[in-house]
């Protein structure tokens, strides 16, 4: 399905603050917004809520706990004992140093994957994106032109809060 | 909130705007590569060359090929491991640490010098694996069970937790930089123009596009894993010192050595990531970007951590007297006097002296003299290490096999082949990848006093809207008046 939209196309960043909050103000629907850099105040400007990423970091790190203990409990102390330099076949200060890693292990891959899983970031051969300058020194507030949406009143508006072009682009997949 | 100083030193210099910044890093992953580079990367896979040649010979007639002997088991193998596992850790520490705490310098060192460690641990690798004898066999580390009988891994050994921590590290590494890299390789991918350019680095920016929602999880990411790789690079070297402290040989026993590892490990560290700094601010023309201030300051951390490592030698010599333990003074008498003193006393000079000078503003802030420490610093962690292993070993508690080691051919080929194998991974870096962290050194450059918002004075819209706070950050509280 092909999407049109009105790209405002910002050179600053406070002043793309200020437009973000202005533009939600007015009651437009902005669709997504495209910087070079992370801006600061942009998850209070756009509403994003917070990342539930923290979270599941933790609970990828509590599972590698787990499973570190497991492993190291299990065949050292069930499955195979062996008698290592006369101590505890279980002998949890030793199994400090692996339970650590594992959980710092498990704590960064699931969440580096999960992030790249919900962000539906994967490699592919193409990257269309809706201008090319938002990531070299641009900032770009795209806003998608649908019914009730007039391209002459979001122009206006986005003129209005600073932006220095507001252009129009029609993008399929996207 | 970022506090800015007038008297603070800016942290990009040259009023460079956002576009100067893309400009200033792009153009030589763009650009056909100059023949300084060339000629660096021939030298570098000639070492390559040789390390190649070493591995066949390890692998092909068995250690049998290195100097190893019966009393010294161990020796330029685990010196080699233990120098390649410190170097990195500045890396981590620059890219981790640095971040918790806010020092906005880092941005424009944190991706060298995070490729600096990954490397550095591929390097550091090669060691334990080929002194397996048979690499083939290097899964027999991981806790699988046994094939033929029902044995495990012996998680009680120090040798096992490494294999966790350097295989942890390592990975870890390689995410944190990768992830670090996705929008780098997408501003690349963008500017490109060839064909092979434009899928290569689409490939590799995984549909990065920059949006706001991306970076706000971006930014978490960056900060968990900043928080868990901090004690990660602390545990490293630590469980690294555990392969020694845990044994009972003279020298090694002692419970001083997991902060007087870790310390020697940012040591070394920085002064590798000052050397491939001041070579890189030269040859890709990034002296905006990595100015004296940076150096200065990577100079002052390399002073402290090398203090630590001056009162970590004098404590060990202090405590080995004090224990009233006869072997472990003789290990100590040993070191300075014995037949390897040459290479205590080196160790000394490089590592306790060298830093100190430091001290002196004017070393601190100068290029060459910076260039000369940081090369004196890494010989001289090379030897502490030389010194720990070999000078502990060689004499031990039974004189009838006291023993002298001197290195074959091949441990030499294989450390100047690992220096190889390092400079051609990095130099491969340098050249296809962005050596600056675009995104983040944007994310500052506002905060820099000489940059300011004047930065974008031809939009007449900026008059209307540029807050008139002069020197303010963009992340201050800004006033919400209505603009229209």
């Amino acid at each position: 399905m092909t999407k049109r939209f009105a790209l405002g196309i910002f050179d600053d960043e406070d002043v793309l603050l200020h437009a973000v909050e202005n533009v939600r103000e007015a009651g437009v629907k902005i669709y997504e917004v495209f910087t070079p850099f992370p801006i600061h105040g942009m998850d209070d400007a756009l509403g994003i809520e917070r990342s539930r990423l923290p979270i599941a970091a933790f609970f990828y790190g509590l599972t590698g706990l787990c499973f570190a203990l497991w492993l190291q409990i299990y065949t050292l102390g069930f499955d195979w004992p062996m008698i290592i330099g006369g101590k505890p076949h279980i002998a949890l200060p030793a199994f400090i140093p692996v339970s650590f890693e594992l959980t710092v292990f498990f704590c960064c891959h699931g969440m580096v994957i999960t992030f790249y899983a919900i962000s539906k970031l994967y490699p592919r051969w193409k990257t269309p994106v809706l201008d090319v300058r938002s990531t070299d020194d641009k900032f770009v507030v795209a806003i998608e032109l649908k019914e009730g949406v007039d391209l002459g009143n979001v122009t206006q508006l986005l003129r209005a809060n600073g932006a220095s072009e507001v252009n129009e682009k029609e993008m399929s997949k996207f | 909130m970022q506090h800015v100083s007038p008297v603070r030193e800016p942290l990009v210099t040259g009023g460079k705007t956002y576009h100067d910044v893309t400009q200033d890093v792009s153009r030589q992953v763009e650009a056909a590569p100059n023949i300084r580079w060339m000629a660096a990367l021939a030298v570098a896979l000639f070492f390559l060359g040789i390390f190649f040649y070493s591995v066949y010979r390890t692998l092909w007639y068995g250690i049998g090929e290195w100097g190893l002997n019966k009393t010294v088991g161990w020796a330029w193998d685990i010196t080699n491991f233990v120098w390649w596992v410190g170097i990195g850790h500045a890396g981590t520490l620059i890219s981790a640490v640095l971040l918790l705490f806010r020092q906005k310098w880092r941005t424009s060192i944190n991706r060298a010098a995070e490729a600096m460690t990954i490397f550095a641990v591929i390097c550091a690798a090669m060691f334990p694996v080929l002194h397996m004898g048979r690499p083939w066999l290097a899964f027999y580390v991981f806790p699988l069970q046994n094939t033929l009988g029902s044995l495990w891994a012996n998680f009680n050994s120090p040798l096992l937790w490494d294999v966790f921590a350097i295989s942890t590290y390592f990975t870890v590494s390689l995410v944190f930089w990768y992830t670090g890299l996705v929008p780098d390789f997408a501003t690349i991918r963008d500017r490109a123009k060839g064909p092979i350019a434009k899928v290569a680095y689409s490939l590799l920016s995984m549909g990065w596009k920059g949006s706001a929602k991306h970076w706000s999880r971006y930014e978490t990411v960056s900060l968990i894993l900043a928080g868990v790789s901090t004690p990660l690079v602390l545990s490293v070297h630590t469980i690294v010192s555990m392969d020694f402290a845990t044994s009972v040989v003279p020298g090694w026993h002692t419970t001083i050595f997991p902060p007087y590892f870790v310390a020697g490990a940012i040591f070394s560290g920085f002064a590798m990531v000052l050397t491939l700094m001041l070579i890189t601010r030269v040859v890709f023309k990034l002296e905006d970007y990595i100015t004296l201030e940076h150096i200065a300051l990577m100079n002052k951390i390399m002073m402290i951590t090398g203090s630590i490592v001056g009162v970590a030698y004098i404590t060990e010599f202090f405590i080995a007297w004090y224990s009233q333990v006869e072997f472990e003074q003789y290990a100590f008498i040993n070191r300075a006097t014995g037949p390897y003193w040459w290479a205590y006393w080196s160790m000394m000079t490089c590592n306790v002296i060298t830093p100190q000078l430091v001290w002196i503003r004017r070393i601190r802030y100068s290029i060459p003299a910076t260039f000369i420490l940081s090369i004196i610093v890494n010989i001289g962690m090379w030897f502490e290490r030389f010194v720990i292993i070999v000078t502990s070993l060689h004499r031990d508690y039974l004189p009838s096999s006291w023993a002298m080691f001197s290195p074959s051919w091949i441990d030499i080929g294989i450390y100047v082949g690992t220096l190889g194998l390092f400079f051609t991974l990095f130099l491969l870096f340098a050249k296809f990848f962005p050596v600056i962290n675009m995104a983040e050194v944007k994310s500052v450059l506002k905060y820099t006093v000489d940059n300011g918002p004047t930065y974008t004075g031809h939009d007449p819209h900026h008059a209307v809207h540029q807050p008139a706070t002069h020197g303010v950050p963009a992340s201050a509280p800004v006033n919400h008046d209505k603009h229209d």
